[in-house]
């Protein structure tokens, strides 16, 4: 529980300086501190049992299903890391206070800073492989906040996105790795994995999650080939460098593989590649750490070297390598942090960290001076300091070592050539800046406040006490910390003196050479200056730009914005889903007997196909086609006549009528210049296209006529009368038995007519002062006749629309049909009279008759409830009245209101809107 | 009385909401419509919260008009439309509250047009009837085409026009395709259908294969699936972020129709119509993610790439399902169900940014600082970590969940690899639009336009719904994958659809 709590606190606590951010600094610093301390205190209490042999563990269930648990645990690497991130954090927060300027939001600073550090407690204390993956993206999250903080600059943005670029896909190279462990191992807790090490070793897959793993591990330690982000990263603050680049994040890398090495090291694979690249990144970082003029510069490349040797001691594998390198990590964080800090303090109090700008501090600040050659010394392992040590120990693995056979020996070699440049930069450290000539700084130096200095004074006080003392200051933590890595049993010795023997030889040679090189370097500046190399941040944005341009160039060739290629990419769809089905087919035609074929049908089918042909071919001459189209609708209409649909007919007939007539209005606000001609190849790809999809859709049609054909409606046939009250199966249908469909159209209908008067609306088309020859329209808008024949024509229609409505529950008719005819009546008044003169005689809201048509259509489903039936049930019964005779009384025909209601209003709605465009006068009517 | 009509009673209130919102209502008609709409939303969220409750003991199946499964129309609620409406209502109320504080008043009828939306997307959910589904996709669709347009302006008229043009060739299709299912089979009913379609042989099996196929391309046209997601960037990118957001549930409709249609009737147990589309689902889906990754890094505008993000969403999801087995489509629910909240907050945050941002609108390009610099600039944070899959939130859990999936190598060499590319893709692009609208910004004074604290939470509220997610991640997971049990046995569903003969319906 305590352990959960340690991992929570600073997530948690994150928020409290955010609470406080308007109060002072010192106010908000404390808040930040208190968490840190609180954290400590935790640990401190859980750490005698993890010295004593015990593993504290914290399970709780998640996500079972994913075997993710939110489980720590703290075993001896654990610790070591988790007192590293924060006790080095809590001497950070402290720094920060003093290093940030007035300007900057400390609030925004300590809750980013503070989310980074339970991130990284996260990744060191999961027991489960997936927390910490988890744990591990948070870390590339906060990080990103971190180094992007002052985010005015470009550096900062820059290296910020680079570092979440780089680290973000190690994550997920590492996800990957994590995912197939699991499924090896059966499980994603650490315990289950560890046991399952042998399986997971011996497994086919074990070279991919070994590479995807390590992956993860080397991007975010900053290892070769994935280094070049870190020295960006310095953009930073001075105190998220001083933390994420010696205790945290970069050792997350390294956290990860001596994590991992008891299920994924000891193997060929593991032992190659790890230390190989350790020991290039070793020798690169040193290299450029000694090239760089900016101080925090020169501690980047430093860091990625010292990483370097790090992994190189993880990939040698043996008991002494691993306390080596868990000694090594100790040490470099000490070191690191402190010189991180200094370089802080000199940038703080002279305004610069140019090498080239600063020198002669040592008058001006006499502490630092000390402080920073006590750590540098460390970092070039000079003896007394614990650098020396684990330094030495590393040389005694590098030259133990047999793994190359004969080309042995490059390996102590090269490592002794790291060691040199490493005392090399480490000097030119201290004496470019305290010695050395003083040049004119944008600031006048002097030392920082003491609390400022405080915390560098206690990693240099470490510096020296490990260094002579390592046995007592550090063995109890690292011998749990190496049972957990090198397994059960482990024994820690370090000595401060072995006799003289090769490493001591090679470590003074490394003294020796490092002084030589420093003093030489204005030659290896001039031999580097040959090589032109492009800054990473400049590479990095080049290639997202590039990266960015080229996909954004492809989306233009995938997406030309052409509907008729998106219309041909969906046929073609259709084509290559459909066609190999109907290759299966034995037989398109069915075994139902055929009609035979008679005169007035075929003539009936070739004017329906040379009509449809015309639509087509006279596309360009939009009123033909639409002639054209017409005349392919009454065709249909036919043919419902001929196979007993009169209701289908009748619909279909006033459909072609009233929608023939509204294109025909919308006609008159198309561009009357006729579109270019397409290419021959792009007609022919339609041809080719259209004529497959009519093909496929005709087989399909024939197949289907062609079979016997047995369904539901039989059913509705049987039970229109007794169950529905009407003769007319049709009408039955669309009122009761499939009322709700209906229900649903007259909606769209509705919908439909608020959609064109919501874009009619806010539409300025243009409006042709005449045709395409230029001649103006007729000054008669309305001729004579046809508005005398408009006004006699009303009242019939709306008397025959009257009966066709009364009689449709039972005779050919219906709502529907009633509504298409009384609107056709109306829009003949529109047509013949013009819309001001239809408006000042009718002046009514067809919106709201439209809604009430829907909605009196609603009220009669829901109605049924209070009989206790479902929605839309309906009810019918025969009244005997006096003169009428019998006659039925059903819901029905309230809902067939409703349609005809919602028919009426929703054609007229749109038709109104049409004609308002072209009148002069329109009020506009915004927000309704 | 309710509890009996329960099952259609999320279809009936936005119904009458939007018929209430289309009367004039007097001179101050749209604070009446306001008041309509948001009572309407809360009750939906009522209304689906009992209905899920009851689900989990029996699939609710509602007999419209008292005409009995197979011959009358029946609504079917089981989990997963229990599960879909109760998404579209979580999401439709924070939405329509961003939209009242002034988007509604761009154009005309936006609030009825607001209901009639939920009524089709609802309508699609609850239907057991394969042309009721028709009809309320054409609700839906006619509802979408006006939406869109909301606000007016070149651009969205011609994504709107593609969009229009698309739909309609896709609804002569769907009713080609229902023809075919139709005269194969003489049902519409879904169970119905299914249970005709595993028996039949021959010939008859191929003509309903190309029938269900055509039911593949429409609905994968809805959900935006390589090569029929054109219409979605600029539709997506250009119109107002209150109707962009309210899409985000709008491909989940296609994919919601895949889901039932091809573990209902094309699923396991149909004799030699089953499996069908299986691997087309799977190539194109992992096409549509390819893509999907290249338009996201390729976008120059936030809101365009926050629809690229929407692509895919929609490829991840399609090729997940196509794998078929139980995790995946658990996998592919609960990743329906993170998506569309953040996809939602996304475009609702993207409209605020690019109003504050002015002339720069929501191009990825330096631009003047924002008014409410601090409190979008973590809203944004969190949603983009959130939709790309980092954790902490439902983008991870969700992403793990997909990729568990994956069972054979072939699944796992494919889908991993795009899946988790395209999620670094994301990471590089959303990285690079926050920097550039955050971070990079132009000296000088702020804009003055600031949104109102009430406008702001509607977004908090629907990323709370992706920190919900993943603290009872388990608890959901359970839920969804209770639905895929479900789905892989569709004689559960066939059997409480078709049991009911006649008589009434208690």
């Amino acid at each position: 529980m305590y352990l959960a709590l340690m991992v929570a606190l600073p997530f948690l606590g994150a928020i409290a300086p955010l609470l406080v951010r308007h109060h002072s600094r010192r106010t908000i610093s404390y808040a930040a501190g208190a968490v840190a301390v609180v954290s400590l205190l935790l640990l401190g209490y859980l750490t005698p049992s993890v010295l004593a042999g015990e593993v504290p563990q914290f399970l709780a269930t998640w996500l079972p299903q994913l075997g993710l648990h939110v489980a720590f645990r703290l075993d001896g690497l654990s610790l070591l890391f988790a007192a590293l991130i924060l006790g080095i954090g809590l001497l950070i927060i402290i720094y920060a206070h003093f290093y940030l300027s007035q300007h900057d939001d400390a609030g925004r600073f300590y809750a980013c800073l503070l989310l980074f550090m339970g991130s990284m407690l996260g990744i060191v204390t999961a027991d489960n492989l997936i927390l910490l993956w988890f744990f591990w993206e948070l870390t590339s999250i906060s990080s990103f906040l971190l180094i992007g903080f002052w985010f005015h600059q470009s550096n900062a943005r820059r290296g910020a996105r680079m570092a979440l670029a780089i680290t973000g896909a190690g994550g997920l190279a590492l996800l990957a790795g994590i995912l197939l462990i699991g499924n090896i191992a059966g499980s994603y807790q650490l315990d289950a994995v560890f046991a399952a090490a042998d399986a997971i070793r011996a497994h086919s897959l074990y070279v991919p999650a070994l590479l995807l793993v390590l992956i993860g591990a080397f991007t975010k330690s900053a290892q070769f080939p994935f280094q070049f982000w870190l020295p960006h990263a310095m953009a930073a603050p001075t105190p998220v460098s001083a933390y994420l680049h010696s205790a945290t994040m970069v050792k997350a890398g390294i956290f990860l593989l001596a994590r991992l090495f008891p299920v994924l090291g000891g193997t060929f694979e593991w032992f190659t590649i790890v230390t190989l690249v350790g020991l290039a990144t070793m020798l690169f970082g040193a290299y450029f750490a000694l090239l760089k003029n900016d101080l925090k510069g020169l501690l980047a490349f430093s860091t990625i070297s010292h990483l370097g040797l790090i992994t190189m001691l993880l990939g040698l594998g043996t008991h002494g390598a691993l306390l080596a390198a868990l000694f090594h990590i100790l040490n470099h964080a000490t070191f690191k942090a402190g010189l991180f800090m200094i370089a802080g303090i000199i940038d703080h109090e002279t305004g610069s960290r140019d090498l080239r700008k600063l020198g002669g501090l040592r008058k001006a600040m006499p502490m630092t001076m000390w402080l920073a050659m006590i750590t540098s010394a460390a970092m070039a392992g000079v003896p007394l300091l614990n650098g020396f040590l684990s330094k030495e120990m590393f040389f005694t693995e590098a030259y133990q070592q047999h793994l190359f056979g004969g080309l042995s020996w490059f390996i102590p070699v090269l490592v002794t050539l790291g060691a040199m440049l490493s005392v090399a930069y480490s000097i030119r450290f201290v004496y470019d800046v305290f010695f050395d000539k003083a040049h004119e700084l944008p600031k006048q130096p002097h030392e920082p406040p003491i609390m400022m200095r405080v915390p560098v004074l206690i990693l240099a006080a470490l510096c020296i006490t490990v260094g002579i003392a390592p046995m007592i200051m550090v063995s109890g933590f690292l011998t749990p910390a190496l049972t957990s890595v090198a397994g059960a049993d482990a024994e820690v010795y370090i000595a401060l003196w072995h006799g003289f023997n090769l490493p001591l030889l090679m470590s003074v040679l490394a003294l020796l050479g490092g002084i030589i090189i420093y003093l030489q370097r204005t030659e290896l500046f001039n031999f580097n200056r040959q090589f032109d190399i492009r800054d990473a941040k400049d590479v990095f944005a080049g290639i997202v730009s590039r990266v960015t341009r080229f996909c954004d160039n492809l989306m233009q060739r995938i997406e030309t914005g052409s509907l008729q290629r998106y219309m041909a990419a969906l046929f073609i769809l259709v084509l290559v889903f459909v066609i190999p089905e109907l290759m299966n087919i034995s037989a398109l035609t069915g075994s139902r007997p055929q009609l035979d074929v008679d005169a007035i049908s075929l003539s009936g089918a070739i004017i329906l196909m040379a009509a449809a042909f015309g639509a087509v071919i006279f596309h360009r001459q939009r009123l033909t086609s639409l002639l054209m189209l017409s005349v392919v609708g009454l065709m249909v209409s036919l043919v419902f006549i001929q196979f007993s649909a009169p209701d289908l007919a009748m619909t279909q007939l006033v459909v072609e009528v009233v929608s023939i007539l509204l294109m025909i209005l919308a006609l008159f606000f198309m561009p009357q210049r006729i579109p270019r001609s397409s290419t021959g190849g792009r007609v022919a790809r339609d041809i080719l296209i259209a004529g497959f999809v009519g093909g496929v859709v005709g087989s399909i049609t024939f197949a289907l006529l062609t079979r016997p054909f047995s369904s539901i409606s039989d059913y509705f046939l049987a039970n229109s009368v007794p169950g529905g009250g009407g003769t007319n199966v049709v009408n039955v249908i669309l009122v009761d038995f499939r009322g709700f469909d209906t229900l649903g159209e007259i909606t769209v209908l509705a919908i439909a007519a608020a959609g064109i008067h919501k874009l009619l609306n806010n539409l300025r088309p243009f409006m042709p002062s005449g045709d395409v020859d230029g001649r103006a329209w007729h000054q008669v808008k309305h001729p004579m006749m046809l508005q005398t024949i408009s006004q006699l024509v009303l009242p019939l229609a709306l008397m025959v629309s009257m009966y066709i409505f009364l009689r449709g529950h039972n005779l050919p008719g219906g709502g529907f049909i009633a509504g298409l005819v009384t609107a056709a009546a109306m829009i003949l008044q529109y047509m013949a009279n013009g819309v001001d003169w239809v408006k000042e005689r009718f002046n009514y809201n067809y919106q709201s008759l439209a809604a009430i048509g829907v909605l009196i259509a609603s009220l009669t489903g829901v109605g049924s409830w209070l009989f206790g039936a479902n929605f839309l049930t309906s009810w019918f019964t025969y009244l005997d009245w006096p003169i009428v005779g019998k006659f039925e009384i059903a819901t029905a025909i309230l809902f067939d209101l409703g349609v005809y209601l919602t028919v009426i209003g929703a054609t007229l709605m749109i038709l109104a809107n049409f004609g308002q465009m072209t009148t002069r006068h329109r009020p506009r009517q915004e927000g309704h | 009385m309710l509890s009996q009509h329960l099952a259609i009673l999320p279809l009936l209130i936005p119904l009458f909401a939007a018929l209430l919102q289309l009367f004039p209502w007097g001179n101050n008609p749209q604070f009446y419509r306001r008041i309509i709409g948001l009572v309407s939303c809360s009750l939906l969220i009522i209304v689906s919260v009992t209905l899920l409750l009851q689900v989990n003991s029996t699939t609710l199946v509602y007999a419209v008009g008292n005409w009995q499964a197979p011959y009358g129309i029946v609504l079917v609620v089981d989990r997963l439309a229990a599960m879909m409406v109760l998404l579209t209502a979580l999401l439709a109320l924070p939405v329509l509250i961003f939209g009242c504080y002034g988007e509604d008043n761009l154009g005309s009828h936006f609030h009825a047009l607001f209901q009639f939306q939920l009524l089709g997307i609802l309508g699609a959910f609850l239907t057991g009837d394969l042309f009721n589904l028709f009809v309320f996709f054409e609700v839906l669709l006619i509802s979408s085409y006006a939406l869109l347009m909301h606000g007016g302006g070149k651009q969205k008229l011609r994504a709107t026009l593609h969009y229009v043009l698309l739909n309609l060739a896709g609804s002569a299709l769907f009713l080609i395709s229902l023809g075919i299912l139709y005269g194969i089979t003489g049902t519409l009913n879904m169970a119905d259908m299914a249970m005709k379609v595993s028996t039949l042989t021959g010939d008859d099996a191929a003509i309903a294969r190309s029938g269900g196929l055509l039911l593949l391309i429409v609905s994968g046209l809805k959900a935006a699936l390589l090569p029929l997601y054109f219409w979605l960037p600029q539709a997506y990118a250009t119109t107002t972020g209150t109707v962009a957001a309210l899409f985000a549930i709008m491909t989940k409709v296609g994919i919601y129709a895949i889901i039932r249609v091809f573990t209902l009737i094309f699923g396991a147990d149909a004799g030699l119509a089953a499996g069908l589309g299986y691997d087309w689902l799977w190539w194109l889906g992992l096409a549509t993610l390819a893509v999907g990754g290249l338009g996201v890094l390729g976008s120059r505008d936030l809101r365009l790439a926050i629809a690229y993000l929407v692509v895919i969403s929609v490829g991840t999801m399609l090729t997940t399902f196509s794998m078929g087995n139980d995790r995946a489509i658990s996998g592919v629910l609960f990743y329906l169900l993170h998506s569309t909240l953040v996809t939602g907050a996304l475009f609702l945050l993207a409209d605020v940014i690019a109003a504050q941002r002015g002339k720069t609108a929501s191009r990825i390009i330096k631009g003047r600082k924002l008014a409410q610099h601090a409190a979008l600039g973590l809203l944004f944070f969190v949603a983009a970590i959130t939709v790309i899959g980092m954790p902490p939130l439902s983008g991870f859990v969700s992403k793990l969940f997909i990729l568990e999936a994956a069972r054979t190598g072939a699944q796992v060499a494919l889908l991993w690899p795009l899946v988790l590319f395209s999620t670094f893709l994301g990471m590089i692009a959303l990285s690079r639009a926050g920097s550039r609208m955050f971070w990079h910004t132009l000296p000088g004074k702020p804009a003055d336009i600031s949104h109102p604290r009430g406008q702001l939470a509607t977004i908090a509220v629907l990323l709370l719904g992706a920190i919900a997610l993943t603290i009872f991640a388990q608890p959901v997971s359970d839920f969804t994958t209770a639905i895929a049990d479900d789905l892989s046995q569709p004689e559960r569903y066939i059997e409480a659809v078709l049991q009911l003969t006649g008589g009434d319906h208690e």
